[in-house]
């Protein structure tokens, strides 16, 4: 049985439909992200699940039981909010009490868990202090400790890290996955950031306008979008308008605009004549030396439109002879590379036959 | 590092008419009416003349705060006095903490317009206001009662609590009580954990604004007390309009002074070591 079931939820707002019959299962122990962009419905999601908000049909089961005349305050799950919600007149101590004061836990006890959930995020040292006197990383420590010191069966995380800046917000990801596999509670984790989504979870389900669009694990959802809008959602991507005109088992040949012919991998419910199409991440296609040789039977000849050197890579803006433009992306570790290329130099850009993934309109 | 010149020229001149206007108005009156404390009334009212009366040898006495702290009657009087004010704060707080609750966390469009239902009643005089309550408590006989003074005063000073209440609850930050919430907390606790603590600045100058004036009031006990509920401004108002003895007035006003001084730097010690800081 999964730990959390939500069966078919509808949620709206007035004329808005804020959710529309999501069904989704989180198993135990799970990190579970729900991604998307704003107002695609997953933080009213989440507060379905923390019970700060109602589905107006469908229900939410937690453990096999219907959660639906649960109050927030009896829910075995905590929140994790953006904006931390420590208690500015609580010591981070007394913050991380709170709810084995609300459990009327005996003193020592509480004592005793506060010391561990402080210990478990680093913080040892900080129990006196209050929320004011703490750096963004530090706070968001204790929004972490208070929320799992009562060990619920479930934490809700509401875009934790987004308002730390990128280096803090690299290392909180870190610990938060050591920190999830540690105590072994199930995370159920909302962001906007794709990168945050990939790094962090188990399983992504990645939302639009209230529906989920596609749920799995980070790497599948990576390499096989079920759709354009996952494939440009999650990394970056070439898009090539494309019509099928073969279809076997064994690969798809393409009319690619005025490309001409691309061979591409198999997809299952291609048929010729059907429009699409390519999804091609930029690290799957090579950029060579004009004259350089190479067996690939995907490549075009182009000229180097930009290029952004990121430090580990460079990505190169290619323009085509017929204008169409594609990323390029070259690790800057390749061996025996005496140079970059330039802009304007002409270039090859190429790309296996059974690199990228065709997608039906 | 040095503050530069120019800046501190402007701070002086916006800081400076209201220093000056608070100099010549308040400090220096407080001042003049702590040496009138110490000199003889005149014949019919007023002060008299400083120069030495013979066989004294200057025009100064004790003689105002020898009565004062010589008979119980005028302790008594600061302490029913402060009693009053006490009462009448506490029962203010009740009645305007879940007001201003309501009018925090009513939709931001529908609070000024409580607000201005609030501060209505200043539209109308304060006399007729304690009029209406004597027709009020009259028929109930109710009036020239300990009672009705406090009713008076409640109803008189309830906006002064209600303000800064509601201009603190309004700053709250509402995930607050959602994580309280979250977190375990039933709607009593979130109240008593978080709400409540948080509004202690507003519970603090809400409080205040009450106590102060009522401490000194003296309209509301004479039209609604009876003969017991002489409070000290009663006291100071009589010695200088009925008995037209200044100096004894001006001493009762140095020490109702000084009494609120003292209550006010006490609550702001208590309400420092509760409260961390900001």
């Amino acid at each position: 049985m999964p730990l959390l079931e939500i069966r078919n939820v509808t949620r709206r707002f007035g004329t808005l439909t804020a959710i529309d019959r999501v069904t989704l299962s989180i198993e135990a122990g799970e990190f579970f992200t729900l991604l998307g962009p704003s107002g695609c419905g997953k933080t009213t999601l989440l507060r379905m699940i923390a019970g700060f908000d109602a589905p107006d049909a469908g229900s939410i089961f937690l453990d096999g039981r219907d959660l639906a005349d649960k109050p927030p305050e009896q829910r075995p799950v905590h929140t994790v909010f953006q904006s931390y919600a420590l208690f500015p007149h609580m010591s981070v101590a007394r913050n991380v009490a709170f709810p084995l004061q609300m459990a009327k836990k005996p003193p020592e006890e509480i004592a005793a868990k506060v010391k561990q959930a402080l210990a478990e995020v680093h913080l040892e040292d900080k129990g006196a202090s209050y929320p004011h006197e703490l750096s963004g990383g530090q706070k968001q420590r204790v929004a972490l400790a208070r929320a799992l010191v009562t060990r619920p069966r479930m934490l809700l995380l509401d875009e934790p890290l987004g308002a730390l800046d990128a280096k803090l917000r690299e290392q909180m990801e870190i610990e938060l996955i050591s920190l999830q596999r540690d105590v072994g509670i199930t995370f159920v984790f909302v962001t906007h950031a794709q990168p945050e989504a990939l790094a962090l979870s188990h399983r992504i389900a990645v939302m639009r306008d209230g529906r989920v669009e596609q749920m799995d694990t980070p790497s599948r959802l990576y390499g096989f979008p079920a759709n354009r809008f996952v494939a440009d959602f999650i990394g970056n991507c070439n898009m090539l308008p494309a019509t099928v005109s073969e279809a076997t088992p064994h690969g798809l040949r393409l009319a690619v605009g005025a490309l001409g012919e691309v061979a591409a991998p198999p997809a299952e419910r291609a048929r010729a004549g059907q429009a699409g199409v390519l999804a091609l991440r930029p690290e799957q296609v090579h950029i060579v030396a004009a004259n350089a040789a190479h067996e690939l039977k995907n490549h075009f000849a182009g000229r180097v439109r930009d290029f952004l050197y990121i430090g580990d890579v460079t990505t190169y803006v290619v323009e085509l002879e017929n204008g169409t433009r594609i990323e390029a992306l070259l690790a800057n570790s390749a061996p025996g590379r005496a140079r970059f290329f330039e802009v304007d130099e002409p270039v090859k850009v190429a790309w296996r036959h059974d690199a990228g993934i065709f997608l039906l309109d | 590092m040095a503050v530069p010149r120019a800046e501190r020229v402007t701070k002086w001149l916006i800081a400076g008419p209201p220093l000056a206007f608070l100099l010549a108005f308040f400090l220096l009156p407080s001042l003049i009416m702590a040496l009138a404390s110490l000199r003889y009334p005149g014949e019919f009212g007023g002060l008299a003349p400083l120069a030495a009366r013979p066989g004294e040898e200057s025009g100064l006495t004790l003689e105002n705060y020898a009565l004062f702290f010589g008979d119980w009657v005028y302790a008594q009087i600061f302490a029913k006095s402060l009693v009053i004010a006490a009462l009448t704060t506490f029962a203010c707080l009740v009645l305007a903490y879940p007001l201003a609750l309501l009018i925090a966390r009513s939709p931001k469009k529908r609070r000024d317009f409580m607000v201005l239902l609030v501060i209505l009643p200043f539209a109308s005089n304060f006399l007729v206001r304690v009029y209406a309550w004597m027709i009020i408590l009259g028929p109930m006989d109710l009036l020239f009662t300990r009672f009705a003074v406090i009713v008076g005063m409640v109803y008189v000073h309830l906006p002064f609590m209600i303000l800064p209440l509601y201009t603190n609850l309004e700053k709250h930050d509402p995930t607050l009580l959602d994580a309280a919430q979250d977190l375990g907390a039933n709607a009593w606790h979130t109240f008593w954990r978080v709400t409540f603590p948080l509004s202690l600045p507003g519970v603090f100058s809400g409080s205040a604004l009450v106590f102060i004036p009522v401490l000194g009031m003296f309209a509301i006990p004479e039209l609604l007390g009876g003969k017991d509920d002489w409070m000290v401004g009663n006291m100071i108002k009589e010695a200088f309009l009925g008995t037209r003895d200044w100096p004894f007035g001006s001493m009762l006003s140095l020490m109702l002074t000084l009494a609120v001084l003292a209550i006010a730097g006490a609550a702001a010690l208590f309400a420092r070591r509760g409260a961390p800081n900001e």
